[in-house]
């Protein structure tokens, strides 16, 4: 094959991984980026990434990482991708040392490993509490190397409008806009990948960076890419709440000993260090004794949700319960988290080492999102290679990190999110290269026609954007959408307050058309670019209500108490056979992907039997 | 849930305004709703829900950087009443009134409060600032390290790009090539490396060249103003020695002895 130019839209680490796979090959490679790609929001991914290298002597595996991430995701991850993950994850944390992430240390000089939610092993290495920002300047560094050599071309400041498609609907490359200069051009490619990351701008407020707005997803969903099992939305039990963002406090704090607690007693207002231990409600520990604070994240969520909701018992009443790392000395807590430590003293005030934290479930990731295949090898893990693995269903157009649906199921296990991007960069790179071989002619056969009209419609797009005078506006639109997405769309989800969800989504589509564009300037006009995506963030919003809506269960994430199973007669679900009956009536009915299609009339719904090759579905249970 | 403000408290800003570097700046004032522990990217969102200036004018929305708002990406640096910070950490309650917001002033200004820092990324590439590895596949583990020596390179690994050091350095300006501490630190990074050590001498090379190490007018101010509390002074001392070294190997010996005389590595 003749070298091929390749277009990478998204600079964390999925994005970055791909990159260095394709430049790795000879390949010429351009990156487009919202921001400076060493800006993404992978720098705020904090504790760590998990690998099976089993270094404590506990017997760990890459089997038993399969087996906990799929029960951690409610049996509705893809199964090959999660094994060929799980089986690539202790190479990859060696390939990051090699590339001088500055991972912790045991005494001996191997790395060190801690533990994470939702497994009873030491299988996460770590950075300090800053994890995912080493780890993307890592790669971030190796790109820069590739820069040097001149295969790959940053275009940061740029942003990913569409693609271009040929008669055939292939993607063959794409539109995009300089953010500082208004200009649109469009940018060919022999096969494009989006690892854009996740939605959370969707819901206002949450753990995300700003530029999580979702909107390369949904306009890929838009121009005819699926979307799959949108309503699976991460709440992480444990944020800091603030005005601008809820500032993420890792799962690592538990991991490293950390205690969630509330005074037994409500209307209790003694400062936390004077309540007495036998005072103290550490619900986690006392409902989940083998787990404890280390329940996935959905389960420790609801609880938390359940403490301050339905019994009141919150702190001062409120939505808030300690996360209490006084027992740990100091010393411990600055060389294994400092990082989160430095956070809650700078945005909070108080010294956590000293004072109790007070936390609060905030939206964090997205288990859902571009639906991509793989092709299963002969081990029941993708054939590495093969242009079907992170394929989306329009040719020529790849997804890799967040914004790809695979790896986390129902909810997603803490530190697999660092390893599913890489992972899924891995084998992306190679799945585009075969692409591009299967298609010898390459993209310079298909002529200058769909690009000009893919530019033009872009154009006459932004030019209508830039008239729009109306009363609203859209930065206001934004937050209304995220409160009312925050309230009726994580944690707890009743079918009546979806319904009326999605009609005020449609109010907000009306407000869209009488917004105000605010700036008409070409220069760095951050509205111009915000009205456009507002539009697409409403309709992935509406992707992940319908999708929530429709589905009438509770799994992972996604918990509806009118579609509860009945509670089992047993502690252990698994030992009643009428319970056991009608969960695998439910999983029958419910094991399923959800398949989201874009219409002008709203979504259009189906949904695929999921193959279960690696592991047959169970009843979680974490005793 | 929008939390009330608690008083009917506003907070007066005083902020920069230039449409280009080829329009005439100015400043415009604004008033915002106070909220407790609210920092300043917090009020610049309100604004662009409400682009009214004090005078009670409509307005563009202020034009910033910013994307974690954890103080971990180093977006967001600014001038904050005369004084370069993260504005996302930078709480209101902390911050004299009007609070004055300018852009930093060592990089070319692209609007309002941005500005184009591509000099340091720049810089990156100068000092060869990644480890050479022989490729990703899977080769094994890296070499081993000591808990101590890793400390040491964390702090280090935590820079991230925000222009702090620059903006405070009397030796950085908008127009000379001067590669400033954050360049000089990230050498000293991978030169700690065990890997990296193997190919010291090229980093070496880039802290040697125009607008290297020399231009360092050791005024200290780079420490100072660091918001991960790097040991910048401490980074540039080491490789001001490592780059005399280095120079003094070049005067006494030939190419092909260099080598021999540097030593294992």
């Amino acid at each position: 094959m003749a070298e091929a130019r390749f277009t990478v839209v998204g600079g964390g680490l999925a994005g970055l991984m791909t990159a260095i796979k394709l430049a790795e090959s000879g390949h010429s490679v351009d990156i487009l980026s919202i921001v400076p790609v060493k800006r993404s929001h992978s720098v705020c991914a904090q504790g760590g990434i998990n690998g099976a290298v089993n270094t404590k002597g506990e017997g760990d595996s890459p089997d038993i990482h399969v087996k906990d991430t799929l029960r951690g995701g409610d049996f509705l991850a893809e199964q090959t991708s999660v094994k060929g993950m799980c089986y690539a994850a202790p190479g990859i944390i060696y390939l990051l040392d090699r590339m001088g992430v500055t991972f912790n240390r045991t005494a001996e000089g191997l790395l060190d490993f801690r533990r994470f939610g939702g497994t009873l092993y030491n299988r996460t290495a770590f950075a300090g509490a800053t994890t995912g920002q080493q780890l993307l300047y890592a790669l971030d560094e190796q790109v820069r190397r590739h820069e040097v050599d001149g295969r790959v071309t940053k275009y940061e400041y740029w942003e990913w409008l569409g693609m271009v498609k040929d008669e055939q609907g292939r993607c063959v490359g794409s539109v995009a806009m300089d953010l500082r200069t208004a200009e649109i051009r469009t940018i060919p490619a022999d096969a494009v990948m989006l690892a854009t990351g996740g939605p959370g701008i969707v819901f206002g407020r949450s753990t995300n960076s700003l530029i999580n707005t979702g909107s390369a997803a949904g306009r890929a969903y838009i121009e005819g890419a699926i979307y799959a099992n949108g309503e699976f939305i991460q709440v992480h039990p444990t944020s800091i709440p603030g005005e601008d963002k809820l500032r993420l406090m890792s799962e690592s704090v538990r991991g490293e000993g950390g205690r969630i607690w509330v005074a037994r007693k409500k209307g209790d207002t003694r400062p936390a260090k004077e309540i007495p231990e036998s005072e103290r409600w550490y619900f986690l520990e006392e409902k989940y004794p083998k787990y404890g604070n280390l329940v996935p994240r959905d389960m420790a969520t609801r609880e938390i949700f359940h403490v301050c909701r339905d019994l009141g018992l919150g702190v001062g009443g409120k939505d808030a319960v300690y996360l209490d790392v006084t027992h740990i000395p100091a010393a411990v807590l600055d060389r294994k988290i400092k990082g989160v430590m430095e956070i809650y003293e700078k945005f909070v005030g108080d010294d956590p080492r000293t004072t109790p934290m007070l936390i609060f479930p905030g939206m964090h990731y997205s288990m859902g999102g571009l639906w991509v295949t793989f092709e299963p090898g002969s081990n029941n893990e993708p054939l590495v290679g093969s242009p079907k693995n992170q394929a989306t269903n329009v040719p020529g157009l790849y997804a890799s990190g967040e914004v790809d649906w695979a790896y986390h199921g129902a909810n997603r296990l803490g530190a697999n999110s660092l390893l599913s991007c890489i992972y899924a960069g891995q084998i992306g790179g190679p799945a585009m290269i075969s692409y591009a071989k299967n298609n010898p002619k390459g993209t310079a056969a298909v002529g200058q026609k769909p690009f000009d009209g893919a530019k033009k419609v872009w154009m006459e797009r932004f030019e209508k954007i830039r008239k729009m005078a109306g009363k609203e506006n859209p930065y206001q639109v934004s937050r209304e959408l995220g409160e009312i997405m925050t309230e009726n769309v994580t944690v707890i989800r009743y079918n009546d307050r979806l319904q009326k969800t999605l009609e005020r989504i449609q109010v907000f589509k009306q407000r869209w058309e009488r917004c105000n564009v605010l700036d008409v300037s070409n220069n760095f006009n951050r509205s111009l670019s915000f009205m456009n995506q507002l539009w697409n963030m409403l309709e992935l919003a509406e992707v992940i209500t319908v999708g929530a809506l429709l589905r009438d269960e509770s799994r992972g994430a996604h918990y509806k108490p009118d579609f509860q199973l009945p509670e089992p007669k047993t502690k252990d679900p698994r030992e009643d056979p009428d319970w056991m009956k009608a969960w695998a009536a439910r999983n029958e009915k419910w094991g399923k992907v959800t398949l989201a299609s874009y219409s002008p009339n709203g979504p259009q719904i189906s949904y695929e039997p999921l193959a279960t090759p690696v592991m047959a579905p169970e009843p979680r249970w974490y005793g | 849930m929008e939390p009330t403000p608690s008083t009917s408290r506003l907070i007066s800003f005083r902020i920069w305004r230039q449409e280009s570097p080829d329009h005439e700046g100015r400043f415009e004032e604004f008033k915002v709703p106070y909220y407790p522990k609210a920092n300043v990217i917090a009020c610049l969102m309100a604004i662009q829900r409400n682009p009214v200036n004090a005078e009670g004018r409509p307005t563009t929305p202020v034009v910033w950087d910013s994307s974690c708002l954890e103080e971990v990406c180093g977006s967001c640096t600014m001038n904050i009443n005369g004084r370069v910070l993260m504005a996302c950490s930078s709480l209101i309650d902390k911050l004299k009134e009007p609070i004055t917001l300018e852009p930093l002033r060592k990089f070319p200004l692209v609007r309002d409060l941005a500005v184009d820092r591509q000099r340091m990324f720049d810089a990156l590439k100068k000092i060869r600032g990644w480890i050479p590895i022989d490729g990703t596949y899977n080769l094994g583990p890296g070499p081993r390290q000591s808990p101590k020596d890793q400390a040491a390179m964390y702090v280090l690994s935590t820079c991230m790009t925000c222009a702090c050091c620059l903006e405070a350095c009397p030796q950085v300006q908008v127009d000379n090539q001067f590669i400033g501490a954050a360049a000089i630190s990230q050498a000293r990074l991978f030169n700690m490396n065990p890997t990296g050590k193997l190919n010291a001498e090229d980093r070496l090379r880039g802290l040697m060249a125009e607008g290297g190490i020399q231009d360092c007018g050791k005024a200290q101010n780079c420490v100072q103003v660091c918001p991960k509390e790097i040991p910048l002074t401490t980074s540039i001392a080491e490789m001001n020695r490592e780059v005399t070294k280095q120079l003094f190997k070049d005067i006494f010996f030939k190419d092909e002895e260099r080598e021999d005389a540097a030593g294992p590595a």
